[in-house]
C-alpha cells in the first residue's frame, strides 16, 4: 500500500482534526484508496455532518410514513396496497461546468435513487434557479439544464410533469438544479439496502465503470472559484436508454425473490454503495476490483472506488437465484458481475491485482464520522415595509408582472419534456397547481409539486422555511388531494459561516413547525452546501417536493376560469407587499418582510377548500402565492381563455399583496359557498366573475385585452432563445 | 384482430399503447421481443410504440429497423397483414423501408412535447373508418425527431394515391413536408403517425379523441 | 484496419443542425462562413487486413445501417 501523507489529506477535503480520526481508526497512515474512501465518507455530500443535527428537528413521522429518510428514498402509503417512493436531489455544482449533462446525470440519479427501492418511476419534477436573464452565461445554463432534463428524462420515457424557475442575480455562478422523481410500488414490496447473509454474492449490475466524475462527491461539498473551469474533464456523461434498461431489468429482477439488497452507486459510486449496504446491515464486506467491468484500461482501486459513472447498481443477491438473476441482467444487455462477497468481519476490504488496497474497519468508519454543530448566527427579523406612498396603475403592473421572468409563462420550457410518457397523466403543467398523475388500472392519482420562495427565505429563513412547506401544502390542496408528505432539498452556501448555518437553522425551524401543523412529515431529502461563488452565496433555497393523494382522478380540478363562474377569494387579504414581486418589479425594491404564515389560518382554509373541492362544485381553484391575487386571476383567465370582470377596492396592496393561505375558486353558485365559508369561521369574498369577453375588466376601471395579456405572459422565453 | 405489440430495448410508450388496446380490443396484444424471428400464430395487427429504441443512437429507428423480429414483420407485411408504428415506430418502419419518407430532426431543433390537432385525409381505412370524413381530433405529440420528409416525387404520389392518413391542422411544429404527420402504405395496411392517439383514450384522462384508430381496428 | 465512415445529409436535404451552426458562427463574426452541413463520423476497428475487402466490408455497413439512403450518402475512408 502506498503511503499517504496529510498534505494529500487536505487537499481530499478533510481537516487535521478528521485526519486524525483516521489514523487512530487504522492505527497506521492509509492507502491511497483508504483515504479516498475516508474523504468521500465523510464530505458533507455523504455525511451531512455540518447538517445533521438540525435536520434531526423534522417532523418524519405519521401513520402513513413505511420509511422516513435514511432510505435511498422516503416510501409512504397511499392507499389500494401501494406505496409512493420519492426524493428530490441536488445536481448544483455539475450543473454549472457542464449544464447538459448536469441536469440529465441529476434526473439519472434521482430516478435511481427510486427505482432502486422496488419502485416505477412515474414522474419526473425540478425546481430550478438561474441567474441574471441579462447575462449571456445564464442563457447558456437555463438552454443546456432544459435540453439536460428533457433529454434524459424523455428518452427514459418518465414523464416530467412539474417543476419552477426563479431566477435572481445571486445564482449567477451557481444555478440549482434540484431534480424529484416519484414512483409507485406495492406497499408490501419495497426493497432496502441493508446488506445480509455471510457469504452471499456482491453483484455488480449497470453500465461498465470508467474515469468519471472522480471527487464528484467532494467537489459537492466545496464552493467554486474560477479554477471550477478546469474541472470539466471529471463531468459524468449520462446514458438515458441504459437506464431504461436498468429500470427494466431491475423492476423484472424485482419480481422474485433474488434480492437481499440494492442499492444504486450514486455519489462516489462503488465506495459508498458498499460502505452504506454493509454498514445498515451489520455486516463485512469484500471487494475483487479485478471482476468490476471496465470501460478504461489500466484503472486503479482509487479511480473504481471512487468513480461516478452513472446506471450502475449494486446487489446482495440470494446465491441460489444468482444464475437467475444473470439471465434476466443479461436479457437486458447489462453488465453483471460478482464482484464480491458479504463477510462477518465488520469490515471492507478491497483487492486489486493480487494486492489488499483497503481493509477499513466499517463501524467507526460510520460512527466516528464528523458531526459539527457549527456556531450558528440567527438572522435579524426584517422590519414590516412601510407602506407605499404611491402606486403604478393596475393594469400596467399587472403587465409588467405577469410578463417578468419569474412569473412569465414557462410554456418554452415544459414543451420540450414529454409530459404524457406512461399514459396516466391527468393534469400537465400550467392546467393546475400541481400535477396529476393516474394509478395504472385504478381511479387513484397522486398529485405532486415543488415549491420554494428563495427571497422570502433570504429576508427571513425561518418564515421562508414555512412558507415553501405551507405553499406545497397549498398548491396540492387546490387540485383537490390530500396532501401526505414531503421531500427536501436544503441549498445554501458555506456552512462554516456563521450567519449561513444560521439561516439553515431557521429555516429548519420554519419547516418543522409547518410539517407538524399541517401534519405532513418529511420522508426523504438531500442537502447541498457551499453554494457560493468568490464568497458570495446564494439565496437560501429549501426547496420542497411534495405528494398527495386524490382517490379519485376524476375530482381534480385545474386552475382554468369559465365564462359564467364567479370568482371567490378563500383567506385574508391584508396587502402584504414586503418581499413581493410587485416590490420588485415595479419599484425594483427587494425589502420588508415576506408575508407571515399563520399555520392555522392555512390549515383551516385549506380543508375548507379541499371538503368543497371533494364535494363538486368548484370548477377551478387557483393558490394565490408569487404576485398576488391579481396575477393569479390572470392565470385562470388565461388557462381558460376567457374573460374576467373585477369589482371590490382598487389597492395595489390588495391585488398585488402575497398574503398566504388564500385560494381563488371558480363557482357556479356563490351564494352557496360564502355562506359555508361563514359557518366554517374562514374569510371569503366575492371578487368578480368570469365572461365570454376576451377582456380583463379591473376594478379601476381599466380594461386590457386577453391577447394583450397573453402576448405579456408568453413572450419571455421565445423572445429570450429566438 | 389478435395484436402482437415490438418491444425493441429504449422504447418506453408501450404501457401506453397496451392501455389503449385493452380498452378497444377487450384484451392486451402480445408482447414479442426484438429478437424473436416469429411473430406469434394468427397476428393480425403488429404494433411498433413509441419510445427509443436503442437510444435513438445513429438515427431514431436505425437499429430497431435490422433487428431480428423485423424480418418476420416485412414477411406478415408482405402477406398484407396490418401494422401500426407511432412515433419511434413510425421512424422504424421508414428506416424498415415500409413506410415511405424518413423523419429529421424537429425544424426548431427542439423537443415539442404538446397536444397538436391532426386532420383525418381519408375516413375509408382499416385504421380511421371510426372517424367522419374531414375529421380533426386533438393528440398529444412528444418527438425530437418529427420532421417528415421525402423526395418530391414521392411526396406527390402519396397524395396522389391517397396515401397521407393525417396532416396538422394547426401550426406545422416540426416542420413537416405537406404537413403530413401519418402516412399509409400503398395497400393501406401499413400506418405510421408520429402523435399518440394511445395517450388520449380516457376521459379522465382528457378525454377519447384517440380512441377511434383503435376503435375502427377492433371492429376489423 | 480501422475504416472511417463519414455520413452526411444528401445535397438538398435540409439541415436544420447545419443552418443552426452556420447562424451562430455569423453571430461569433464569421462573415465568410456559406452553407454549414453536419454529419457524423463512425469509426470502425476491422479484423480484416486486406484494406479493399475491409472498404468492401465496411461499404456493406453504411448501406445497411449506418447510412439512411433516403436522406443520407456516405464515404468510406481505409486506414492501415
Amino acid at each position: 500500500m502506498s503511503e499517504v501523507s496529510e498534505t494529500l489529506a487536505r487537499s481530499f477535503g478533510l481537516d487535521a482534526e478528521e485526519w486524525g480520526k483516521v489514523l487512530e481508526i487504522m492505527g497506521r497512515a492509509p492507502s491511497l484508496t483508504e483515504l479516498g474512501i475516508f474523504s468521500v465518507m465523510w464530505s458533507e455530500h455523504c455525511s451531512y455532518k455540518s447538517s445533521r443535527v438540525w435536520l434531526r428537528e423534522l417532523p418524519t413521522e405519521a401513520p402513513w410514513v413505511i420509511h422516513g429518510p435514511g432510505e435511498n428514498a422516503g416510501v409512504i402509503d397511499i392507499g389500494g396496497g401501494l406505496a409512493a417512493v420519492f426524493k428530490m436531489e441536488s445536481h448544483n455544482h455539475p450543473s454549472f461546468i457542464e449544464p447538459y449533462q448536469g441536469a440529465a446525470t441529476g434526473v439519472g440519479g434521482i430516478l435511481r435513487d427510486v427505482f432502486t427501492m422496488g419502485a416505477r418511476p412515474i414522474a419526473n419534477l425540478n425546481a430550478l434557479r438561474f441567474g441574471d436573464p441579462a447575462l449571456p452565461v445564464t442563457r447558456r445554463v437555463v438552454d443546456g439544464v432544459v435540453r439536460g432534463i428533457g433529454g434524459y428524462g424523455n428518452c427514459v420515457g418518465v414523464p416530467t410533469v412539474g417543476g419552477e424557475v426563479n431566477f435572481h442575480p445571486a445564482f449567477n455562478g451557481n444555478p440549482l438544479v434540484n431534480a424529484m422523481t416519484v414512483g409507485v410500488a406495492r406497499a408490501d414490496r419495497i426493497f432496502l439496502s441493508a446488506a445480509a447473509g455471510v457469504g452471499n454474492p456482491v453483484v455488480y449490475v449497470g453500465s461498465k465503470t470508467g474515469r468519471d466524475g472522480i471527487h464528484g462527491a467532494t467537489m459537492a461539498s466545496a464552493e467554486f472559484g474560477a479554477a471550477s473551469e478546469e474541472k470539466r474533464p471529471t463531468v459524468q456523461v449520462g446514458d438515458p436508454f441504459t437506464e431504461k434498461l436498468l429500470i427494466e431489468a431491475c423492476l423484472e429482477l424485482m419480481e422474485t425473490d433474488a434480492i437481499v439488497a440494492i442499492q444504486d452507486m450514486g455519489a462516489a459510486g462503488l465506495t459508498s454503495s458498499s460502505v452504506e449496504m454493509a454498514g445498515k446491515g451489520g455486516v463485512g464486506i469484500e471487494l475483487d476490483l479485478d471482476a468490476v467491468p471496465q470501460r478504461e484500461t489500466g484503472m486503479s482501486a482509487y479511480e473504481m472506488m471512487l468513480s461516478e459513472s452513472q446506471e450502475r447498481m449494486l446487489m446482495v443477491l440470494k446465491p441460489e437465484r444468482a444464475e437467475m438473476a444473470r439471465a434476466i441482467i443479461e436479457k437486458w444487455e447489462l453488465d453483471y458481475a460478482v464482484i464480491g462477497r458479504i463477510t462477518d468481519t465488520g469490515r471492507i476490504v478491497v483487492r486489486h491485482r493480487g494486492e489488499v488496497e483497503a481493509d477499513i474497519p466499517l463501524s467507526p468508519l460510520a460512527d466516528q464520522a464528523p458531526l459539527y454543530r457549527r456556531p450558528a448566527a440567527l438572522p435579524p427579523k426584517p422590519a414590516r415595509l412601510a407602506p407605499l406612498e404611491r402606486h403604478a396603475p393596475l393594469d400596467r403592473a399587472l403587465l409588467t408582472l405577469i410578463g417578468c421572468p419569474d412569473l412569465c409563462s414557462r410554456r418554452w420550457i415544459f414543451d420540450q419534456y414529454d409530459a404524457t410518457v406512461g399514459g396516466q397523466t391527468v393534469k400537465r403543467p400550467a392546467e393546475a397547481d400541481a400535477a396529476i398523475i393516474r394509478l395504472e388500472g385504478g381511479r387513484r392519482a397522486l398529485a405532486m409539486t415543488v415549491d420554494c420562495t428563495p427571497r422570502y427565505c433570504a429576508a427571513d429563513p425561518e418564515e421562508g422555511g414555512r412558507q415553501a412547506v405551507a405553499e406545497a401544502w397549498r398548491n396540492l390542496t387546490a387540485t383537490g388531494a390530500r396532501p401526505l408528505a414531503v421531500t427536501d432539498n436544503m441549498n445554501f452556501g458555506n456552512p462554516e459561516k456563521p450567519e449561513i448555518m444560521g439561516q439553515f437553522a431557521a429555516a429548519i425551524r420554519g419547516m418543522a413547525s409547518a410539517c407538524a401543523a399541517l401534519e405532513f412529515p418529511v420522508v426523504s431529502g438531500n442537502v447541498s452546501l457551499y453554494n457560493e461563488t468568490e464568497g458570495r452565496p446564494i439565496l437560501p433555497t429549501p426547496a420542497i417536493g411534495a405528494v398527495g393523494v386524490l382517490e379519485d382522478a376524476a375530482q381534480a380540478v385545474g386552475y382554468a376560469a369559465r365564462p359564467g363562474l364567479a370568482l371567490v377569494v378563500i383567506g385574508a387579504t391584508r396587502g402584504e407587499l414586503g418581499c413581493s414581486l410587485f416590490l420588485r418589479e415595479i419599484y425594483g425594491r427587494e425589502e420588508g418582510a415576506p408575508p407571515p404564515v399563520d399555520l392555522a389560518a392555512e390549515r383551516r382554509n385549506g380543508d375548507f377548500v379541499r371538503a368543497r373541492i371533494l364535494a363538486g362544485g368548484v370548477a377551478a381553484c387557483h393558490d394565490v402565492s408569487d404576485g398576488g391575487l391579481l396575477v393569479a386571476v390572470a392565470e385562470m383567465a388565461l388557462a381558460g381563455d376567457c374573460g374576467v370582470t373585477l369589482e371590490g377596492a382598487g389597492t395595489a396592496e390588495y391585488w398585488f399583496g402575497e398574503d398566504q393561505a388564500r385560494y381563488v375558486l371558480a363557482v357556479a353558485e356563490p351564494a352557496a359557498l360564502l355562506a359555508a365559508a361563514v359557518a366554517a369561521g374562514v374569510p371569503a369574498q366575492h371578487i368578480g366573475r368570469a365572461v365570454a369577453a376576451k377582456e380583463l375588466t379591473l376594478p379601476d376601471g381599466l380594461a386590457i385585452s386577453l391577447p394583450q395579456l397573453r402576448e405579456a405572459h408568453e413572450g419571455f422565453f421565445p423572445r429570450w432563445f429566438a | 384482430m389478435q395484436a402482437a405489440l415490438l418491444l425493441f430495448p429504449g422504447i418506453n410508450r408501450e404501457r401506453d399503447m397496451i392501455q389503449a388496446v385493452r380498452q378497444s380490443f377487450g384484451r392486451a396484444p402480445a408482447i414479442v421481443w426484438h429478437k424473436e424471428t416469429e411473430l406469434p400464430a394468427g397476428t393480425d395487427l403488429v404494433i411498433l410504440p413509441g419510445g427509443f429504441s436503442f437510444g435513438d443512437y445513429l438515427r431514431c429507428g436505425a437499429m430497431a429497423a435490422h433487428s431480428p423480429v423485423m424480418r418476420a414483420v416485412r414477411e406478415h407485411a408482405g402477406r398484407g397483414g396490418y401494422v401500426l408504428g407511432v412515433c419511434n415506430g413510425f421512424q422504424i418502419l421508414t428506416e424498415a423501408g415500409l413506410l415511405p419518407g424518413a423523419l429529421l430532426r424537429n425544424a426548431g431543433l427542439r423537443f415539442l412535447s404538446m397536444e397538436t390537432r391532426l386532420s383525418v385525409e381519408r375516413a375509408d381505412t382499416v385504421f380511421t373508418r371510426n372517424w367522419a370524413p374531414g375529421a380533426v381530433f386533438r393528440a398529444p405529440m412528444a418527438h425530437g425527431d418529427g420532421n417528415y420528409t421525402a423526395r418530391t416525387e414521392t411526396l406527390d404520389r402519396l397524395e396522389g394515391e391517397g396515401l397521407v392518413a393525417f396532416r396538422y391542422a394547426d401550426e406545422n411544429r416540426n416542420g413537416s413536408a405537406r404537413r403530413i404527420a401519418g402516412v399509409f402504405s400503398p395497400n393501406l395496411r401499413v400506418l405510421g403517425l408520429m402523435p399518440h392517439p394511445e395517450d388520449l383514450v380516457d376521459p379522465l384522462l382528457g378525454g377519447t379523441d384517440g380512441k377511434p384508430l383503435f376503435d375502427s381496428l377492433a371492429a376489423a | 484496419m480501422k475504416a472511417i465512415v463519414t455520413v452526411m445529409l444528401k445535397t438538398g436535404v435540409l439541415d436544420p443542425q447545419g443552418k443552426a451552426i452556420g447562424h451562430a458562427l455569423h453571430n461569433l463574426g464569421f462573415a465568410g462562413v456559406g452553407e454549414v452541413r453536419m454529419g457524423k463520423v463512425i469509426e470502425l476497428e476491422l479484423a480484416e487486413t486486406d484494406a479493399a475487402r475491409a472498404r468492401q466490408e465496411a461499404e456493406e455497413m453504411a448501406r445497411k445501417l449506418l447510412a439512411n439512403p433516403v436522406i443520407e450518402s456516405f464515404k468510406v475512408e481505409i486506414l492501415a
